[in-house]
């Protein structure tokens, strides 16, 4: 059993957890995720590192609420333990020469871009950094990666803050009067990943991607999680999730993440409907 | 009294039943069967049989104690050289090994042996399995990689020798194949269960949860003061087959498609959070255990027409004879000598079918089967929805990747004496699937056991 040791709501639907898991925290490096699930019954689910403190023993993930697990782990709080909790899985990104870097982060995929800025930042690197979200109120760690941004953009689809419009426009801006990026790291929705590796291509900046499509067992088992990059089929947990956003098949992985539209939202009615039964009963 | 050439029948879930539900299809013997089938038994001074049993269970004289109604006495029996045999009367492929083998089945059918030390091994533990002696500490710690048939053997019989065993386990649950490959209505995971239980009564620590060569590495256990480490990781890596189509939706690989159904209860959906996609029609290519497995499940998950695509004939199907009888009276349908070569998707990229080129047997191959050779011009389509590739497994490289020392194979198992599982790496032992590459449950039980003799062996000198 692992005890979340912190719980901070960052959005409405945007949670922080920190779990006490001292192998996974002592282990852990940017780049990588954890695989955990609530109870027996439960789905396994992937959700990155987002920060993990190796003496305090612990891991910090941000999660969004989008469906019937990370609604269930939305409700848990303090004090409260998850029963599997595995790690840390995939492989750690590096970027021991990079000078100057562009970071760009949309809605929850801000929380496993900021590792990777943090460990840039503190080798020495300069990065600028743009990060989106559909409202003011959801755009999540502005504080986190001003700390550890040499410059930050703030973009919202609503304009309720920082500039009006996608974080891809702002991209587009920058690059048309400066391109001497080492890399551009782009994590957020597929299509906005895929639309910054259509921008950056031009330009032949490395780009970034980290893919999330559906997983099970994050060691390379079951290959549900297989995504085509550079035309060979890969899995994304072991052989990423960071890949050359250039080779990745977005279209492919956008298709595969549908595979189980109808039965999420069969999941997730029958927790509502049983949600409510239990309310009437209180 | 002239010997019966039949079996005892063993009584079953009618297949029109059965294909609606994962409860166990074989039902066991009853005292009565079990006492006839036994009588059965020549008691033969030079039994082959036992030949034919890789762990060399001692087959005549636990079925003498069967026939003699001492149930008990048969089931310590058996366990004096095989610790799982609730497990093994029921995967073991019988008609490959002790039965092949026995004198019977020159004339009639052999000794039902695998359904007998089912019988005894259900007996007991059904009227409570006797609580082990905690042995005596030798204050040595050994640490074991993956909690499947070889790994749980291993772990046991340290733990009787008296060392502080702990388990290494990557998933949530113990058991490797047992629990997420092997399917309720043909193994009853209430059974695994209580194997896994038996071995933490004897003092066995089962760490699940940890993935071994990322959270831990081999030299960091040796850090940690494991004086010995053996590694039973198995063989999970599924394969595709490199034809086009592979990765829309609804192929899946049968590790995954299983794992699903059986370690994350699909079947239970929406009871229980993981979701499966079954589709009305479905193609399971390959034609070995798991392939029958993945076919079996895909018909009890509520799909229409199952097909098992195989491109050799069925007397080269490496699946347990009983279990193809099974699926062909479920009504799989056997699309023999018949190869994939590519798979259809519709518009919006699932599958919508699977283009097969029939086959027919050349010379003999490497393995000694004839090789199947395609027939020019035979492609055909069959109307599907859903893909399981079942073509087999290699080893995960997670383990050799990240300990130095550690030799392995061209095909990446690991490289390991086959008569003591000692690896390349002082201290280190291999056995199981990691080592042969996929195998049977018996054979990693084997393998398990003589690591531990072997490591025993090994700390005593040290
Ligand atoms: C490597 C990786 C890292 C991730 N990191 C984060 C993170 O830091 N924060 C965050 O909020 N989300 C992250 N995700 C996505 C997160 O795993 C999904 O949002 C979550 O699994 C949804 O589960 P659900 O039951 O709540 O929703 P569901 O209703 O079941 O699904 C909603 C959508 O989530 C995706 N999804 C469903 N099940 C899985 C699964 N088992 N594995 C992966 N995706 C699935 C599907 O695309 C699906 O359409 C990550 C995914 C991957 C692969
Ligand atoms: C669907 C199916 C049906 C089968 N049917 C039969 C049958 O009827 N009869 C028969 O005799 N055989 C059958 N087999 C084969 C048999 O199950 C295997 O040969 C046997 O289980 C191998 O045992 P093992 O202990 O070597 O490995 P496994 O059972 O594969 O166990 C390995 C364990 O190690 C864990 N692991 C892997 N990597 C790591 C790591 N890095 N760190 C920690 N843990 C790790 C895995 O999660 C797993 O639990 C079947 C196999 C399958 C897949
Ligand atoms: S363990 Fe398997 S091979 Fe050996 S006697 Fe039992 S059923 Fe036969
Ligand atoms: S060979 Fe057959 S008849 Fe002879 S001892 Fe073995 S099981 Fe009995
Ligand atoms: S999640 Fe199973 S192979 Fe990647």
């Amino acid at each position: 059993m692992f005890k979340i040791l912190k719980r901070k709501d960052l959005a409405d639907t945007i949670k922080l957890f920190e779990i006490e898991a001292p192998l996974v925290a002592k282990k852990a490096k940017p780049g990588q995720f954890v695989i955990l699930r609530i109870k027996e019954g439960g789905e396994r689910i992937p959700l990155t590192i987002a920060d993990y403190d190796g003496e305090k023993g612990s891991v910090t993930v941000i999660f969004q609420e989008v469906g019937k697990t990370t609604k269930d782990l939305g409700k848990l709080n303090e004090g409260d333990f998850i029963s599997d909790f595995i790690g840390p899985l995939g492989t750690p990104v590096e970027f021991p020469h990079h000078k100057r870097v562009l970071a760009i982060g949309g809605g929850v995929g801000v929380a496993p871009l900021y590792p990777k800025v943090k460990m840039l930042h503190n080798q020495g690197a300069e990065v600028i950094s743009i990060i989106g979200a559909k409202t003011a109120d959801m755009l999540i760690l502005e504080e986190e990666m001003k700390a550890v941004s040499d410059q930050l953009f703030i973009c919202t689809d609503d304009g309720t803050k920082g500039h009006h419009g996608f974080v891809t426009d702002v991209l587009k801006d920058i690059l048309s009067k400066d391109t001497e990026f080492d890399e551009v790291i782009a994590i957020g929705p597929p299509i906005m990943m895929k639309i910054v590796a259509n921008i950056t291509r031009p330009y032949k900046i490395p780009t970034m991607v980290s893919l999330n499509p559906i997983m099970i067992d994050g060691t390379g088992m079951c290959g549900g999680c297989r995504v085509t990059v550079g035309g060979e089929t890969k899995f994304a947990c072991v052989d990423g999730p960071a890949f050359d956003g250039h080779l990745v098949d977005f279209d492919e992985l956008m298709r595969r993440q549908t595979m189980y539209k109808s039965e999420e939202q069969k999941s997730l009615a029958l927790a509502e409907e049983r949600g409510e039964h239990k309310c009437r009963l209180d | 009294m002239p010997v019966r050439l039949k079996k005892t029948e063993m009584p079953r879930q009618a297949p029109e039943i059965r294909r609606k539900n994962f409860k166990e299809v074989a039902l066991g013997y009853s005292v009565e069967d079990a006492v006839k089938e036994a009588q059965r038994c020549l008691q033969c001074k030079n039994p082959q049989c036992v030949k034919g049993c890789p762990v060399g269970v001692k087959i005549p004289e636990f079925i003498k104690l069967i026939a003699e109604k001492d149930f008990y006495g048969a089931a310590r029996k058996i366990k004096e050289t095989n610790s799982l045999p609730a497990i093994c009367g029921r995967v073991c492929p019988q008609e490959e090994q002790c039965e092949k083998y026995c004198i019977l089945a020159k004339k009639g059918e052999p000794v039902a042996i695998g359904r007998l030390e089912r019988f005894a091994a259900d007996w007991e533990r059904e009227k409570g399995i006797e609580k082990p002696e905690k042995p005596q500490k030798l204050g040595k710690k050994v640490a074991v990689i993956g909690s499947g048939p070889a790994g749980l053997t291993a772990a046991g019989d340290l733990a009787k020798l008296g060392y502080d065993v702990t388990v290494f386990e990557a998933f949530h649950e113990a058991g490797g194949v047992l629990v997420y490959g092997i399917p309720e209505f043909r193994l009853p995971k209430a059974i695994v269960k209580q194997e896994v239980e038996y071995i933490k009564s004897l003092g066995v620590d089962l760490k699940t949860n940890h993935v071994i060569g990322k959270v831990l590495t081999i030299d960091e256990l040796f850090e940690m003061g494991y004086e010995a480490v053996f590694i039973g990781s198995g063989a999970g890596l599924p394969k595709f087959m490199g034809i086009p189509g592979e990765n829309l939706n609804g192929v899946y690989s049968a590790n995954e498609f299983l794992t699903r159904t059986n370690l994350m209860k699909a079947y239970n959906f929406p009871e229980t959070d993981t979701p499966i996609k079954v589709g009305r029609k479905v193609a399971v290519v390959g034609g070995g255990n798991v392939a029958m497995d993945s076919a079996r499940c895909a018909i009890r998950l509520g799909a229409e027409e199952v097909y098992i695509v195989y491109r050799r004939s069925e007397e080269e199907m490496p699946a347990r004879l009983e279990e193809v009888e099974n699926a062909k009276e479920e009504g799989i349908i056997f699309k023999l000598l018949t190869n994939p070569v590519k798979i259809l998707g519709n518009d919006e990229g699932w599958v919508k079918g699977i283009e097969c080129i029939k086959m027919e047997l050349g010379e003999p191959d490497e393995s000694g089967r004839r090789r199947p050779v395609p027939i020019k011009g035979s492609e055909y389509v069959i109307d599907v929805d859903t893909v399981i590739i079942a073509i087999g497994t290699s080893p995960n490289p997670l383990i050799p990747r990240t300990t130095p020392g550690l030799n392995t194979q061209k095909w990446g198992g690991i490289v390991a004496d086959e008569e003591t599982g000692k690896t390349s790496k002082e201290g280190v032992y291999a056995g199981g699937d990691i080592v042969t590459g996929a195998a049977t449950v018996i054979l990693a039980m084997g393998a398990g056991k003589k690591a531990a003799a072997a490591i025993h062996e090994y700390l005593q000198k040290k």
